[in-house]
């Protein structure tokens, strides 16, 4: 191909082509052939014809490339070759080759059909490749299947023997006389003989991929540049993975050649060309199944040509489509309740070191100077100056004259200022699962080392504080900045686009403040309301105080009423609407039905179902979708805020006492034991006795184990309700889990009552010694304490063999979670892949990037879920509650 | 074994089942105008087989274009079109 100058016309290109390196590509790219092992000279120069020979372009600083005659900053490198003495097969064809030997007369070559066939098939082929390239190819399939049928060629008549093919690349004819081994010149001489228009019926290209190519004669030698050395500091040379495989090419190709010219014995010139098989199929691929891998001194197996390309942390998932970046930062996060939801906190340290390019204009040269004047180490200052008269870039980190600098500044200068508070960033955390993994953060730049984050915004994150690191993201283009304004900043994420409800919410204490505050019980004196009010930031007088004797009182509920949108109505079931405070309408003496009217909380707690992440139809969902998202983050940044103040006035925190039960309960539970236990040793007896009745569909056995859990089950069940009815119903451990806060019955349970059936698998625990879990017990031993049934709990503690129980029920869930993750980040990982590139046209069809159409209406509905309420397109009890109005 | 025959009858009860939608073939000035509609080509569209029983035994010929309706949860009925394919 010509050489083109850059500048001379402009291309665009139209299609990649890919196909076989030809022979005479590889003599024509080849400027030196490579002979001898050995890379270096005694004197430690370069061998001639050695893997680091010159010819394969210049690498030392001041070195000329003898080939091209440039020094190393110019010189592109060149390829080598390494002749080899007897023809090798490339693995990754060997099932193209395969094929094709199964089509083609093993005589003259020929595809194993009759000539009308064949030029009437080619026709046809030629047709649909204009109109159907898919059936193009189905077609050839078809056509390798009828022609691998034949047992005799119809063309010169010859027999046909089946051929074997062992991986990665054995053939095997079975002839009359016996199974006989193909060595690749056998395959390649077969390969010659085909003809390019039989080719391309079985749908290969001649032009781009003659089969015989696949077999290859000589082999090339990648430039150093693909493989450089390193010195190490000991002054000790390391060669590169490849040149390693490539040394262990070269000696045993020169091996077989001493062999080929000494009339060695034919069986060791066989050794040795199977041996120079097995080296270069593993120089191309290392971890070929069948084979021996090429290693460092026998460990570590070597990172050749495919290694380098496959996986992860291979060529294309590791630098292509995943790159590094600069303008970024990570350290650990940690809560800051009192900034905004759409604000992070960023350390000093990293604000001084992540930059914002600024141009200067009339308007803001003042402020650009004194970021000038404070220089690179204090904040708020500036790290770089490029001067637009002379396109130099100034480092402030070396240049101490700030004054004279900042002086000197001009219009169209840009300034690469600190990170400020008010600059937008990107704020990440792995896995990036949903597109609420990365939102747009609003700086603000704050003491220590972490940053922080709002609490309200763990749930899309899903962040917790026990060592979490979280990424950091400075867009730089003024484009991008006002895109991550616009479209990724968090307050725009508080409805996820996966059924349209609200992801950000109040968790844990928000949960317990929120019912602390506006539940029945709580009244507030002018100061303590003065508290709550101030933190969530309120600014307006105080309503008339819904007691005004013996002392001027208000109602959480007042309180919180002061945040809410003055016309907002809503009406829904409180978590705690359950069990023995149920009750369906606003008659509710309980206080678990929430009536907001006209932005007054008359009735109801607010806890999980209120204000909760991810619960939709919550008071947080209505007032998004009602007053705009912006109202909503006004909400979170206010009412939630004085939320948490009222739960630190009144302080939030259990205590064993708060599990204890009483001596009556805890004989009741006792003697709910004892009658369980006869029971199940009676069930246990029957069995024994062949007397127990089975489960229809179930084996004698499975009935017996599939009761024993259900009285288990239920003998759990009624202990935990005898423990809770002795307990205080309004103590801080069920306020928690009353309100969703933090656990929930199972837990209470399992502190004060029993801990119950451990399972492995989903079945009592089994395993252990042979017949047995434990020594403690006898073989075969049924009953509920040998097969890992607890009976202690939490707050007397467990016995011996209970905990080792519950260790092993314990981990299983560990394990769970452990394999579970993986598995659904491949298959996560597969869907995204397959789908990624799918849209929704304009005209309401989703189609691929060929415009295939997929779907012809979005979800068959054309309904996009981001903008449905929980699924459904309109939210009817919503509208006629709305119509109605305020009753 | 069981072989399967070449030439097996399709049983046409197929077609009231509740599970089959209602399939048509267009005619060529409707495919024309769906084409023209959706602005795409025959080949954009998706593909059915002309093995399928419904397609046998409405006995569409390769290049046609099948019309889908579908009943849905969500839309009442939904329309989807396939353009019939020799294999």
């Amino acid at each position: 191909m010509p050489r083109r100058d850059f500048n001379e016309e402009a291309y665009v290109i139209d299609s990649i082509k890919f196909g076989v390196l030809p022979p005479h590509e590889i003599m024509k790219m080849a400027k030196v052939t490579v002979v001898r092992p050995e890379i270096y000279e005694a004197d430690g120069t370069p061998i001639t014809g050695g893997l680091r020979d010159p010819h394969f372009g210049a690498i030392e600083p001041g070195e000329r490339c003898p080939v091209c005659g440039n020094t190393r900053e110019d010189c592109p490198g060149h390829f080598g070759k390494i002749d080899l003495a007897r023809p090798v097969i490339v693995p990754h064809y060997s099932e193209t080759i395969y094929q094709l030997l199964q089509v083609t007369c093993r005589a003259c070559g020929r595809l194993l059909l009759p000539q009308d066939k064949i030029s009437g098939y080619l026709r046809l082929l030629s047709r649909l490749k204009k109109k159907w390239p898919q059936l193009a190819s189905n077609f050839s399939v078809q056509v390798r299947k009828e022609a691998s049928q034949v047992t005799e060629c119809p063309h010169c008549g010859a027999r046909q023997f089946k051929v074997r093919f062992v991986k990665p690349f054995t053939f095997y004819e079975d002839r009359p006389e016996g199974e006989v081994r193909l060595t690749p010149s056998d395959v390649r001489e077969r390969l010659e003989k085909i003809l390019d228009d039989d080719l391309r019926l079985v749908g290969v290209d001649p032009e781009a991929a003659r089969p015989e190519w696949m077999v290859i004669t000589a082999l090339p030698v990648p430039p150093l540049s693909v493989r450089p050395s390193i010195t190490l500091e000991t002054g000790f040379r390391a060669e590169d993975d490849l040149t390693h495989a490539l040394t262990e090419i070269v000696r045993q190709n020169e091996r077989l050649k001493n062999f080929l010219v000494s009339n060695a014995p034919e069986t060791m010139i066989e050794d040795s060309w199977l041996t120079l098989q097995h080296v270069v199929a593993a120089y191309i691929d290392n971890e070929l199944p069948n084979m021996y891998q090429l290693t460092h001194r026998r460990k570590r197996p070597l990172k050749t040509l495919a290694q380098r390309l496959k996986g992860k942390e291979g060529r294309l998932r590791g630098n292509l489509s995943g790159k590094r970046v600069n303008y970024s930062a990570r350290t650990v996060i940690s809560p800051d309740p009192l900034i905004s939801i759409n604000e992070v906190g960023v350390p000093v340290d990293i604000a001084k070191k992540l930059t914002v390019a600024m141009r200067v204009t009339p308007y803001n040269i003042e402020e650009a100077r004194r970021f000038i004047l404070n220089g690179p180490e204090k904040w708020p200052g500036a790290v770089f100056v490029t001067k637009s008269r002379t396109g130099k870039k100034i480092d402030l980190r070396y240049y101490t004259n700030y004054r004279q600098l900042a002086e000197s500044l001009e219009v169209g200068d840009i300034v690469e200022r600190h990170l400020v508070d008010g600059d937008i960033v990107l704020f990440n955390r792995q896995p990036s699962l949903h597109r609420m993994s990365i939102m747009g953060h609003i700086v603000k730049v704050v003491p220590y080392k972490t940053f922080r984050l709002n609490l309200l915004v763990c749930p899309p994150y899903n962040a917790d504080f026990d060592g979490d690191e979280m990424n950091l993201h400075v867009p730089r283009l003024y484009e991008a900045m006002s895109e991550a304004r616009e479209l990724l900043l968090v307050e725009k994420h508080i409805l996820t686009p996966r059924y349209g409800g609200p992801i950000i919410g109040g968790r844990q204490d928000y949960i317990s403040g929120a019912y602390l505050l506006t539940v029945k019980t709580s009244l507030y004196t002018k100061e303590e309301a003065t508290l709550i009010l101030s933190r969530g930031g309120f600014k307006g007088e105080l309503p008339e105080p819904a007691i005004l004797k013996p002392r001027e009182l208000w109602t959480g509920k007042q309180l919180a009423s002061l945040f809410l949108p003055q016309d907002l109505n809503f009406r829904g079931k409180s978590k705690i609407n359950a069990g023995p405070l149920k009750c369906d309408s606003e008659d509710c003496f309980h206080d678990s039905y929430i009536v907001v009217r006209n932005g007054k909380l008359l009735e109801g707690v607010l806890d999980k179902n209120a204000i909760g992440a991810e619960q939709p139809g919550n008071l947080l969902h209505i007032v998004a979708l009602e007053y705009g998202v912006e109202k909503a983050r006004e909400l979170l940044d206010s009412l939630f805020r004085s939320f948490i103040r009222a739960l630190e006035l009144r302080g939030l925190t259990i205590t064993v006492s708060d599990i204890d039960i009483t001596d009556e309960a805890k004989q009741e539970i006792a003697r709910l034991v004892e009658t369980y236990k006869k029971r199940i040793q009676e069930m246990i007896r029957d069995y024994w006795e062949g007397r127990l009745e089975p489960i229809p569909g179930r084996t004698v056995e499975e009935s017996l184990e599939l009761k024993i859990i259900q009285e288990l089950q239920r003998l759990r069940e009624e202990a935990g309700r005898v423990a809770v009815n002795s307990m205080d119903a309004f103590n801080d451990v069920f306020i928690m889990a009353r309100t969703g806060a933090r656990g929930g019955e199972i837990n209470i349970t399992q502190m004060a009552a029993m801990l119950g059936q451990q399972t492995v698998r989903g079945r009592r625990i089994v395993r252990g010694y042979r017949k047995k879990t434990l020594p403690h017990f006898r073989d075969n031993e049924l009953s509920p304490e040998a097969r890992g049934f607890v009976k202690g709990n939490f707050r007397d503690g467990l016995r011996p063999v209970e905990v080792f129980f519950h260790a092993a029920g314990g981990r299983e869930g560990l394990v769970d979670t452990a394999v579970k993750t993986s598995q659904s980040g491949y298959m996560q990982r597969r869907l995204i892949n397959a789908l990624q590139d799918l849209v929704v046209a304009y005209d309401g069809t989703v189609r691929d990037n060929w415009g295939n159409i997929v779907q012809f209406k979005y979800g068959e509905d054309g309904v996009d879920p981001m903008y449905t309420y929980h699924g459904k397109p309109v939210n009817i009890d919503r509208i006629i509650e709305r119509v109605k109005g305020a009753r | 074994m069981v072989q399967k025959t070449k030439s097996r009858r399709i049983d046409p009860r197929i077609l009231r089942h509740e599970l089959v939608p209602e399939h048509r073939v267009l005619s060529l000035e409707e495919a024309a105008s769906l084409m023209r509609r959706l602005n795409v080509k025959p080949w954009q569209l998706p593909r059915i087989s002309i093995n399928d029983p419904v397609v046998q035994l409405l006995e569409a010929k390769p290049g046609d274009i099948i019309e889908i309706k579908r009943k849905s949860p969500t839309a009442g009925t939904s329309i989807a079109y396939r353009i019939v394919v020799p294999y």
